[in-house]
């Protein structure tokens, strides 16, 4: 793995909140504005090359980070550092604060600095289904990213851009697949066209939220060989979100697990899987089905299921839910502390 | 006795222009009372086919060819449209794939839910009705005061255990969940497999699970049928297709599957694509993905017969061999 002294990603204490609408009601009975707090403090830092999972199910936040990271979001509080720029300055309109961006990036409209961010980091999206204009060919498709970044000097120049992306997806020879529309292909066939779409940037890093949860087992693996071959070949930085543990251990190189909005647990994921310590991370384990029915384990079923995320209970705010509870896990909200080299954990209890 | 049995069921589409489309051929199994079996297999190999069909379902274009589905002993492909109805929803009832986002937006639950036993006569007052819609609920875990919400007040597995309680509604003796935890989280899967567990063992239900998801069906069930093509690959019980699987196509399936307790292992995924309909293998169906090294020149021109290897443990391929 390369490594450089700059990590490629930095989140330093993200929060993201979502206002509620008031009703005249609410203001007229001057209720306290509320608001959905789906990340509440998350921070963590990618290296180049690195596959980090970020592990959770809905409502845990996984997707607001990724979305943040990317600049789709403004973060309510805290910074996120891509290769050294703070990115929430840019999307926040702030101008550059940070000497770094001043340095490189004072000439370029705010516009255009969120673009340099887009050409350099770029998202997966979950449904291949519902993510290719049906109306587009393949070539198209995979084409516009280079139109909106206006990097296309030549046509003889796009076209290999496009080839190239799509052969690295498999889609080869490339002016076999070119002129057909998404319809004609098959599911892991269109979620390569997404991943081209994404890769004819040459990005540094990709944020692949849910990307083989709607593919089938026969072509989950496929996608994820793909993401796997593009860090060993291209040294590309994958930032993986699902809320399934058995794809995440399968190819990510350290885990972080979210409830709700926050990490619970980071470490290596061989480590997190095989000696998981937060009760969450246990529970979440002990729930993944086994394709063996010789193993069958006892399962630790949590109660219910995750709380509104306006309404986050005091204490540590998994303590309604854990199964190992103790009183002053009512009162005191842990904080995320080492219990291993590179193993963080936020746990009264450990 | 089975409680269910297939035989032999084929089902063909009439595509647009007449041309009949094979989409399930010579499928059979059968689950015994108070047993489970897991029918899995690729999008569009034809697993919920199968089940349409055996409630007499199908769409339009859809036409059984040829088989039995004898429910009791009783062939229900010979059964007056009346006397199916008596069938579906006390005999065998089906949760379907995407029910739980197919509950009607302006109605409550439990209205909902009096409507089907209401539907199926099972009780005509309506005061009486909705006691047992109560009961229901109960059953599925959720408290008989929240029927009176409407589905969006419902979480994602509120309404999956609403649907499974609707689906109960008149006692039927064979549950069928089609995909019922696809698009649930793990925590609210595991809480959904653990309460058709506790149904199944609770009513003495015969369950038939249709799903992509090999380690659910190792989870649960007792018996397992690998669909490919239309067509049985293999089947046997869990414990022999998950250890000792002899079809090639089984053996890659699982060779797919991550797991979770071996997160070093390789994936490796099966290049290309399920047959399509309008242009299915003359020989065996998965003979242009097999690699296996015994394949053959017969693979590619004759469909493999179904035999059985050891008793209950069924594989359709050239080049496996009965033992002993």
């Amino acid at each position: 793995m390369e490594m450089r002294s700059t990590p490629i990603l930095q989140v330093d204490n993200l929060h993201k909140y979502f206002p509620i609408p008031r009703h005249v009601g609410d203001v007229l009975a001057r209720r306290p504005r509320r608001s959905v707090r789906a990340v509440d403090g998350v921070s963590f830092t990618v290296q180049r090359g690195e596959i980090l999972a970020l592990v959770g199910e809905s409502g845990s936040g996984k997707t607001t980070v990724g979305m943040n990271v990317l600049g789709l979001q403004q973060p309510t509080e805290g910074h996120i550092l891509f290769d050294g720029y703070d990115v929430t300055e840019w999307s926040r309109g702030h101008g550059a604060s940070l000497e770094a961006a001043d340095r490189f990036l004072v000439p370029l409209s705010r516009r255009r600095r969120v673009m340099t961010l887009r050409e350099r980091a770029q998202m997966i999206f979950q449904d291949p289904y519902e993510s290719l204009n049906p109306r587009q060919t393949i070539f198209d498709i995979v084409a516009e990213p280079l139109d909106i970044h206006r990097l296309t000097p030549s046509r003889t120049e796009r076209r290999e851009r496009v080839r190239t992306a799509l052969e690295t997806c498999g889609l080869a020879p490339a002016d076999h697949f070119w002129d057909r529309f998404p319809a004609e292909l098959s599911g892991g066939q269109r979620q390569r066209v997404v991943i081209a779409g994404a890769l004819v940037l040459e990005p540094e890093l990709l944020v692949a939220d849910e990307p083989v949860s709607m593919l089938d087992v026969s072509i989950r693996a496929e996608i994820l060989n793909l993401l796997r071959a593009l860090r060993r070949e291209r040294g590309i930085t994958i930032l993986y979100t699902t809320h399934d543990l058995a794809t995440a251990g399968f190819f990510t190189d350290r885990m972080a697990v979210m409830y709700l909005g926050r990490i619970v647990e980071l470490g290596p994921t061989v480590e997190v899987l095989s000696q998981p310590r937060h009760p969450y991370t246990r529970a979440l384990i002990s729930v993944v089905p086994v394709p063996n029915p010789r193993r069958r384990r006892q399962r630790v079923i949590l109660e219910g299921e995750i709380p509104n995320p306006i309404d986050i209970p005091p204490g540590c705010r998994f303590h309604p839910r854990c199964p190992e509870a103790i009183p002053a896990c009512r009162e005191m909200d842990p904080r995320l502390h080492p219990v291993a080299p590179g193993h963080d954990v936020a746990c009264l209890r450990v | 006795m089975a409680v269910l049995e297939v035989r032999n069921l084929s089902v063909d589409y009439v595509a647009d222009d007449g041309t009949p489309l094979h989409a399930v051929a010579d499928v059979g199994f059968s689950v015994e009372q108070g047993r489970s079996l897991g029918i899995v297999g690729e999008s569009g190999c034809g697993k919920t086919t199968v089940m349409m069909a055996l409630l007499r379902l199908l769409p339009e274009e859809g036409r059984i060819v040829s088989g039995q589905v004898l429910f009791d002993g009783q062939d229900v492909l010979q059964y007056s449209e009346s006397q199916m109805r008596q069938v579906r929803w006390r005999g065998i009832s089906m949760v379907f794939q995407g029910a739980m986002n197919a509950l009607n937006p302006v109605r409550t639950v439990e209205s909902q839910i009096v409507e089907a036993l209401q539907i199926h006569d099972v009780v005509e007052q309506r005061r009486a009705a909705r006691e047992r819609a109560g009961e229901l609920l109960q059953l599925v875990g959720i408290p008989p005061q929240r029927g009176r919400q409407y589905p969006h007040q419902y979480s994602g597995g509120m309404r999956q255990r609403a649907v499974i309680a609707m689906a109960l509604a008149c006692n039927p003796r064979v549950l069928i969940a089609d995909e019922p935890t696809t698009a649930l989280d793990v925590m609210i899967q595991a809480q959904i497999l653990e309460l058709l567990e506790r149904l199944q063992a609770e009513l003495e239900l015969s369950l038939i699970m249709v799903t992509h998801d090999l380690g659910m069906v190792a989870e649960t069930c007792d018996d397992v049928l690998v669909m490919y093509g239309g067509m049985v690959a293999e089947k046997a019980s869990s414990d022999v297709i998950f250890n000792t699987p002899q079809h090639p196509y089984t053996r890659r399936l699982l060779e797919a599957f991550p797991d979770v307790e071996e997160p070093d292992s390789d994936l490796a995924s099966i290049p290309g694509n399920p047959p399509r309909l309008d242009d299915l293998p003359a020989g065996c169906r998965f003979e242009p993905r097999c690699e296996c090294p015994e394949r053959g020149a017969i693979c590619a021109q004759t469909a493999p017969p179904l035999v059985e290897l050891e008793p209950g443990h069924w594989a359709a391929c050239h080049s496996v061999r009965r033992v002993g």
